[in-house]
């Protein structure tokens, strides 16, 4: 059995290219049966996302034509997508798709959608009689390594955004965002940003204030939020758990002072300050205080590029991951071309049994059935111990470069080519 | 067979030791997914060595030293997995594992329980429950102790903006000071109760004045600070380093008490 892998992805391909190579998912199922009705495709799958469209077949004799498919479902001529497309066969298809489905190969290295989207594809082409044996096991393998992959390795435990760090480090700091309020003073676009990723993990109430009161009033109403004066910013500024700042003050509007007042109101509950204004409009002096956390950008830019570099010492740990399941998954592969002899070895072993016994249940008479049964289990038993040792042997020798002539050897033993013993 | 239960209980708490040593240079990655399954199987072989041990000696209360200490492992270990089930937080395990591997060393290097039946001064039922609190108050206190601890890193880590590095992953703040008050709130009542169980005994034996008694104005100074923990939180909401500080007086004036059993006339459950 043999794998192939062709496709283009957000490295291979720029987007108008992937545009155009683009599934719906509507028409998945239709782009699935298109494929395994290609020559030399016996099992298939496609899997298309915003950064990559891949298809992925399995055949036995002929080599699968999958530029072919791409020809004739996308009606592209092979010279336009060729310079963008990748091809893999048979281990390093293998590789690849572990590699897919581990997220090692996204754009942004450890994001945890790839697997979701993977699966996704499968269920389809799976739903459409499309997978069988082959790709089953290839898929099955490949979702437990990327499993492990999570499991093993910290590669999807840190954010690589400004947005995504407030709230990797809200999330340090209150467990989660659920309930949680939200103050935005200043109402520019990144505050708008960062709040809607914030209530995007939770955050409930929304409170703005800003120089321009109109202007807090619409961000209020985008978030179904409440407005407050600016200048009643820090007598009311106690109810927020976070606090996002982004005005153009010149000087820092929250100083130590504002600090232990707000403290004295939380009553020592923590705030965090996110204060994305340049110049700040926090002073660093206010993190000094027990309770309160401030970040500005560049310690926001700071702990992303830290996790970016994290990631990637990850991603090493986690190729390494790949590369011993892509051998495991070839030794299984190997074994699996021996179980037919094995198979065979074994049913020729019990039509003999079974017509040795008939042969001489005539001349034994009536037995009782302890007898038969201390009959059954003798004959069961000599033909176990006798063929353990060859089908271990076989087992073995899956790796081995002398395994065909092993099997051969077996088969030829055995006459196992050529139907029933001989009695 | 006590103490062989209480040794193979010892040897899976060697992996939870291994396990907050190798956290300190951070190789903690592949024996967190074996060291729950060891420690709680330890903690099994625990309780039956605990019980078994009971039932030879023919009574609950511990009657030495090793049995107060491997009933004190004991309780760390099922607060530890009272705190896991509740927070998922496997952390305090780096304080809590070496400690319960301490006390058990030194519980499974004891008699065996038959030798160490010796004639009690009072009777065992008041002992057992007068121990009984007093350690599940004792195990609160110690689990506020090492919440505080991780508190302050974690609050650390996130005022110097560190982002990388084994501590990192720790439980959130919030989550810590629940788990640290939490622990205080359940210890206290139990630790009150175990004090006055253990004056109720006192007084019937000793008389009036064993209020006098060293050991017993410790652990009274204990209760004390126990309680203005716990009121500091209610009343200031006093958390970060106040609170650690003060957790940690109350943590080393319960270790004064432990150790004051030696200097105590009227603290001897077991006779000279």
């Amino acid at each position: 059995m043999k794998f192939h892998v062709i496709g283009v992805n957000h490295n291979s391909a720029p987007l108008d290219v992937r545009e155009r190579l683009a599934v719906p998912e509507t028409q998945l199922p239709d782009a699935v049966q298109h494929l395994v009705n290609q020559p030399g495709v016996d099992e298939g799958m496609v899997l298309s996302t915003c950064n990559r469209v891949e298809v992925l077949a399995s055949s036995s004799e002929a080599p699968a034509d999958l530029r072919g498919f791409l020809r004739s479902y996308f009606g592209v001529s092979p010279e336009t997508i060729i310079p963008h497309i990748y091809e893999f066969q048979e281990r390093e298809a293998v590789r690849h798709v572990f590699r897919v489905a581990a997220s090692l190969d996204s754009m942004v290295v450890g994001e945890p959608q790839i697997l979701g989207q993977v699966k996704e594809a499968y269920t389809v082409a799976r739903s459409l009689g499309a997978i069988n044996s082959a790709l089953e096991a290839l898929l099955s393998r490949a979702f437990a390594v990327a499993k492990k992959v999570r499991s093993e390795t910290a590669i999807g435990s840190s954010s690589v955004s400004i947005a995504s760090v407030a709230v990797q480090l809200a999330e340090k700091i209150f467990g989660s965002l659920e309930g949680k309020t939200v103050y935005l003073i200043g109402a520019g676009k990144m505050a708008e940003l960062a709040a809607r990723h914030l209530i995007g993990h939770g955050a409930k109430k929304i409170i703005v204030s800003n120089r321009t009161y109109e202007r807090a009033a619409s961000l209020a109403e985008s978030f179904a939020g409440e407005t407050v004066p600016f200048e009643r910013m820090h007598e009311t500024a106690a109810q927020a758990d976070i606090i996002l700042t982004s005005t153009g003050a010149t000087e820092p509007l929250f100083r130590r002072e504002h600090g232990e007042r707000l403290l004295k109101g939380r009553r020592n509950r923590p705030v965090f300050f996110i204060d994305i204004a340049v110049p700040r409009n926090v002073d660093p002096a206010v993190n000094k205080l027990d309770g309160l956390f401030v970040y500005d950008v560049d310690d926001l830019q700071s702990v992303a590029s830290n996790n970016s570099a994290e990631r990637k010492k990850e991603a090493e740990r986690a190729e390494k991951i790949v590369e011993a399941e892509v051998d495991r998954f070839a030794v299984r592969m190997k074994s699996l071309h021996l179980v037919p002899t094995i198979v065979s070895l074994q049913e020729y072993c019990e039509t003999i049994r079974q017509a040795e016994i008939d042969r001489i249940r005539g001349r034994l008479g009536s037995v009782t059935p302890e007898q038969e049964a201390a009959i059954e289990a003798m004959t069961r038993g000599i033909i176990n111990k006798l063929l353990h040792t060859p089908i271990t042997t076989l087992k073995s020798s899956a790796t081995e470069p002398e395994a065909a002539t092993i099997q051969d050897m077996v088969r030829r033993l055995f006459n196992l080519n050529n139907g029933k013993p001989k009695n | 067979m006590p103490l062989f239960w209480l040794r193979v209980a010892l040897s899976l708490y060697g992996v939870g030791l291994i396990y907050a040593l190798a956290s300190f240079w951070g190789g903690r990655h592949v024996l967190t997914r074996i060291t729950l399954p060891a420690v709680g199987l330890g903690m099994t072989f625990h309780f039956v060595a605990l019980i078994e041990n009971s039932m030879l000696s023919g009574a609950w209360a511990p009657a030495s030293l090793h049995e107060l200490e491997s009933m004190l492992a004991f309780l760390l270990m099922v607060f530890f997995f009272v705190i896991y089930a509740r927070y998922g937080a496997t952390s305090p395990g780096i304080a809590v594992f070496p400690l319960v591997f301490l006390l058990t060393v030194s519980a499974a290097s004891g008699n065996s329980p038959s030798s160490a039946s010796m004639p009690l001064l009072v009777s065992r039922q008041w002992i057992f429950v007068h121990v009984g609190l007093i350690f599940i108050g004792y195990a609160g206190l110690i689990f506020s102790f090492i919440a505080s601890i991780l508190y302050l890193i974690q609050e650390k880590n996130l005022k110097n903006k560190n982002s990388t590095g084994i501590w990192t992953r720790l439980p959130a703040l919030a989550v810590i000071d629940d788990m640290g008050y939490k622990c205080l709130l359940w210890g206290f009542p139990f630790m009150t109760l175990g004090l006055i169980s253990g004056a109720i005994v006192a007084e019937a034996r000793v008389g009036p004045h064993y209020f006098l008694d060293a050991k017993i104005l410790i652990s009274i100074v204990m209760w004390v600070l126990y309680m203005v923990l716990l009121y500091t939180r209610w009343s200031a909401g006093w958390r970060g380093r106040r609170a650690a500080y003060l957790a940690t007086f109350a943590f080393a004036t319960a270790v004064l008490a432990w150790a004051a059993n030696s200097l105590s006339h009227t603290h001897r459950f077991i006779a000279p």
